[in-house]
């Protein structure tokens, strides 16, 4: 096997001390970065990168800090989105739904430990993808044209309505008041700028890390601020430790969401363009569909918190197949590594494992390295993580409005963006005393640009016939999937009302 | 110590006052000094800033090291409208800039702002245009490829990275109407994010054409992907390319020259930007930039000061023009 060879020498590449060394420190910030609401893997490393530089790192270190802070970001966070119900990064989003109910039940030990664990799963086997369908890989995302990307966000709407779910309309409105934000910006195919009002900061659009923060992180601080400072829901709950190991029973029970976790997710990341979130969203949907028979996903069940954690952990794997193969980002921080790569004179490309190839398995070993690192990480310092709930949130809210805040004054230095996440703040506050969702607002903010964009490239290519869309076999699969998983929970969900009734009264505020 | 002596050295310490000011007012002395890259970190304008802040540190031009600062938004125009309101009189700042300036400021896409209100600094570099199709197209030149548009604009899609009305478009604009298409509107353009987006949809076989820079087509022409049918340089380029024909040769007289350079406040003073001219000149002159062109697929484009306030000025005014009859603007 050549890829096994090429790896035995990449190994050789990543064990030294400064590799190894490099491996931890990168492990260990990347946990606290995406444990750490706003500051999300794509910012992190964008952060680290004029350390990389003024270290004057060759490229092989340099990548290895950078991607052990990637995969690290993965792992820390599903850290907030447990214990605060706030996304450490967006790809955590998903992670809230089953997460923080769990840790409500005082089971966060075990959600953090078996969330750890299907992170590992993910990312190891994701590596081990990386390792030996990089090539072929490369394959598959030339299927993908803009018609078959149009069918693929259409899937990831049409099945929202089963996550969102107690209320379709609802769903339905934030999803669309989410595709609205998303168009805010100068067009892309035009050049024409749309609802900016003028205002030059608009022209780029809305940061979905700006939209995230404001959402989720400032909302819960004017939630708090209601409640006259003296408590809000988490602060009524006492929550227990729980067991730091999980038992036997739930890690079978979970093995095969994480299986079926790690293949979706990994798909998902080596999508161009698609990325971590839409490899958990798809990661929880989709186990959602099959497992969910008692309703009790949403409520707290531990297999809603392993698929979503081994999609995002796989899809961050996936993401570097087509960066490293293509030299096309599968997401923003594998864009972020993209430009790292460039600046350090190395062209991604197909040539890319012919000519560096010790920059690329000295790569995907420290990945292996960086992993188990993690989970040495993960595992015995979840006691240490949970303290964190432990904090009163008089003093804990003051530090999440402050470091949401400092994040993303960080990430642009632009005093505007602050505005417009005190603005997401309020609106959050809003949605979420009329019980609007959050969750669709920040898919349609997220997915919708692309969304759009593959639209009317297709139908720009086709000369504006519609027929393109349903063209080939790859886009009529992922219509039939999107009209099945949306039509079928219609029908299913007759049987079940009763019961989601009563899902509606015990679910958290945010987690919808 | 007597009084005359007192005063004697209090008039050499009054001269010396007298002076100091005038002398740093003769020749600048550069302080903390600052790059901005209008963009998040990892873009082009970001290269350009770390890359010259990192050469001219390394030449010693700068004290210490200079800061390069990340201002994102509006395709620049933040920073822009930063430069003018808030740092016009700054002597120690430059800003990354680059044909998607030019661009959108002869497109308005900066409200409320024009080329006038800053300095135009120097030139570092260029990125030619190139014009590709995949390997195996039956299309071998660029007037083949534009014969076809011709015959059925409907047939050719072209792919490029910047949106509609960027510089990616408005390349094969200016080709076909050099090559004699007459309405320019005609031609499918289809916007993707990103040169290596646009490539891999080639190669998909989504669209028939690409457009974009050579250095963002260099690792699939090294690889035989896709088949370069024409340059958009003066002449032909060296190392990999030097086996693409350039449109010239072609019979089509067209350059598309994405270059990457700098602007400084208008308000600053001539000293200061006399001082930055000539450090950008060391800058561009020295070996370790050419290495970094030659590593990062930039061809020369050698203009300063002057030359390069009528360069920038000149293709504003050509872009506008085009973009004019395109419709973009009225």
């Amino acid at each position: 096997m050549d890829s096994l060879q090429s790896l035995a020498d990449g190994f050789a590449i990543a064990l030294t001390w400064q590799n190894l060394g490099l491996a931890l420190i990168g492990c260990f910030l990347g946990t606290i970065i995406g444990a750490l609401p706003g500051l999300g893997p794509s910012n992190g490393v964008a952060i680290l990168i004029p350390l990389a530089f003024s270290l004057g790192l060759p490229a092989t270190p340099a990548l290895i800090l950078l991607t052990s802070v990637y995969y690290g970001a993965m792992y820390g966070g599903r850290i907030s989105s447990i214990l605060l119900n706030i996304p450490g990064d967006e790809p955590a989003l998903m992670t809230t739904l089953d997460g923080y109910p769990m840790a409500r039940k005082g089971q966060a030990g075990e959600a953090l430990a078996i969330s750890g664990i299907a992170s590992f799963v993910g990312a190891f086997f994701a590596t081990w993808g990386l390792v030996f369908l990089a090539p072929q890989l490369v394959k598959v995302a030339l299927l993908f044209g803009p018609a078959e990307y149009f069918a693929l966000f259409t899937l990831a709407f049409a099945t929202l309505g089963g996550i969102a779910s107690r209320n379709q309309a609802k769903a339905a409105f934030a999803a669309a008041l989410g595709l609205a934000i998303a168009m805010i910006g100068v067009d892309g195919q035009t050049g024409v700028p749309r609802f900016t009002f003028g205002e030059v900061h608009f022209y780029d659009g809305i940061d979905f890390l700006v939209a995230i923060v404001g959402l989720f992180a400032l909302s819960e601080v004017f939630i708090f601020l209601e409640h006259g400072g003296k408590g809000d829901a988490k602060g009524e709950t006492k929550v227990k430790l729980g067991r730091i190991t999980p038992p036997a029973s739930m890690l079978r029970e979970t093995s095969g969401s994480m299986a079926r976790g790690t293949l979706l997710g990994f798909i998902a990341g080596v999508l161009p363009g698609a990325g971590a979130s839409l490899g958990s969203f798809i990661a929880y949907s989709f186990e959602k569909r099959l497992k969910d028979r008692n309703g009790t996903f949403g409520k707290g069940d531990p297999r809603g918190v392993a698929a979503p954690e081994a999609g995002n952990n796989a899809a961050a794997g996936g993401a570097l197949v087509p960066m490293l193969a293509l030299g096309v980002p599968g997401s923003g921080t594998t864009a972020v590594l993209l430009a790292m790569l460039l600046a350090l004179n190395i062209t991604p490309g197909p040539l890319l494992f012919q000519n560096n190839p010790d920059v690329v398995w000295g790569l995907i070993a420290a990945l292996f390295i960086g992993n188990f690192m993690l989970l040495a990480m993960n595992i015995p310092m979840v006691g240490l993580f949970v303290r964190l709930l432990l904090i009163p949130p008089r003093y804990l809210m003051p530090a999440v409005a402050m470091i949401s805040f400092v994040g993303i004054y960080g990430i642009s230095g632009s005093t505007f963006d602050l505005m417009v996440m005190i603005a997401f703040g309020v609106g959050g506050w809003v949605l979420r005393k009329l019980d609007v969702p959050l969750v669709p607002v920040i898919m349609g903010v997220l997915l919708g640009d692309q969304m759009e964009k593959n639209l009317r490239r297709a139908l720009t290519i086709s000369d504006g016939d519609i027929s393109t869309l349903f063209a080939s076999p790859l886009s009529i699969g992922l219509w039939t999937l999107a009209i099945v998983g949306f039509i079928l929970p219609l029908i299913v969900g007759r049987y079940f009302r009763p019961k989601l009734a009563d899902t509606a009264k015990n679910e958290p505020n945010i987690g919808d | 110590m007597n009084f005359l002596a007192i005063t004697r050295r209090a008039i050499v310490i009054g001269a010396f006052l007298a002076v100091a000011p005038l002398s740093t007012a003769n020749a600048f002395e550069p302080g903390n000094t600052e790059c901005i890259a209008p963009a998040n970190a990892g873009g082009g304008w970001d290269f350009t800033c770390r890359q010259v802040a990192k050469t001219l540190q390394d030449l010693k031009l700068v004290p210490g090291t200079m800061q390069v600062t990340n201002l994102a938004g509006g395709g620049g125009g933040v920073a822009y409208a930063e430069v003018i309101n808030k740092r016009n009189d700054d002597n120690n700042l430059i800003v990354a800039a680059s044909s998607a300036t030019s661009t959108r400021l002869a497109q308005g896409a900066y409200p409320g702002n024009d080329m006038t209100q800053v300095r135009w600094l120097a030139s570092v570099g260029a990125d030619y245009g190139v014009i590709a199709v995949a390997k195996d197209s039956d299309i071998n030149t660029l007037p083949e490829l534009l014969a076809k548009i011709k015959a059925d604009p409907t047939s050719i899609s072209v792919a490029g990275g910047s949106a509609v009305g960027g510089w990616d478009h408005l390349k094969v604009l200016l080709a076909a109407k050099k090559g004699g298409i007459d309405d320019v509107r005609t031609i499918k353009y289809v916007a993707f994010d990103g040169g290596g987006e646009a490539v891999t949809q080639l190669l998909a076989g989504s669209v028939q054409a690409f457009t974009g820079d050579a250095s963002e087509a260099k690792g699939f022409v090294d690889s035989g992907d896709i088949k370069v049918i024409a340059v958009l340089a003066p002449e032909r380029l060296s190392g990999d390319f030097a086996s693409f024909p350039t449109a010239k040769e072609q019979g089509i007289d067209v350059i598309g020259a994405n270059w990457r350079g700098f602007y400084v406040p208008g308000g600053m003073s001539d000293d200061a930007y006399n001082y930055w001219v000539d450090a950008v000149g060391k800058v561009y002159d020295s070996q370790e930039w050419k290495d970094v062109m030659a590593s990062n697929g930039l061809a020369p484009l050698n203009l300063r000061g002057n030359d390069f306030q009528a360069f920038v000025k000149e293709s504003v005014d050509s872009i506008q023009a085009l973009s004019k009859e395109i419709g973009l603007i009225k």
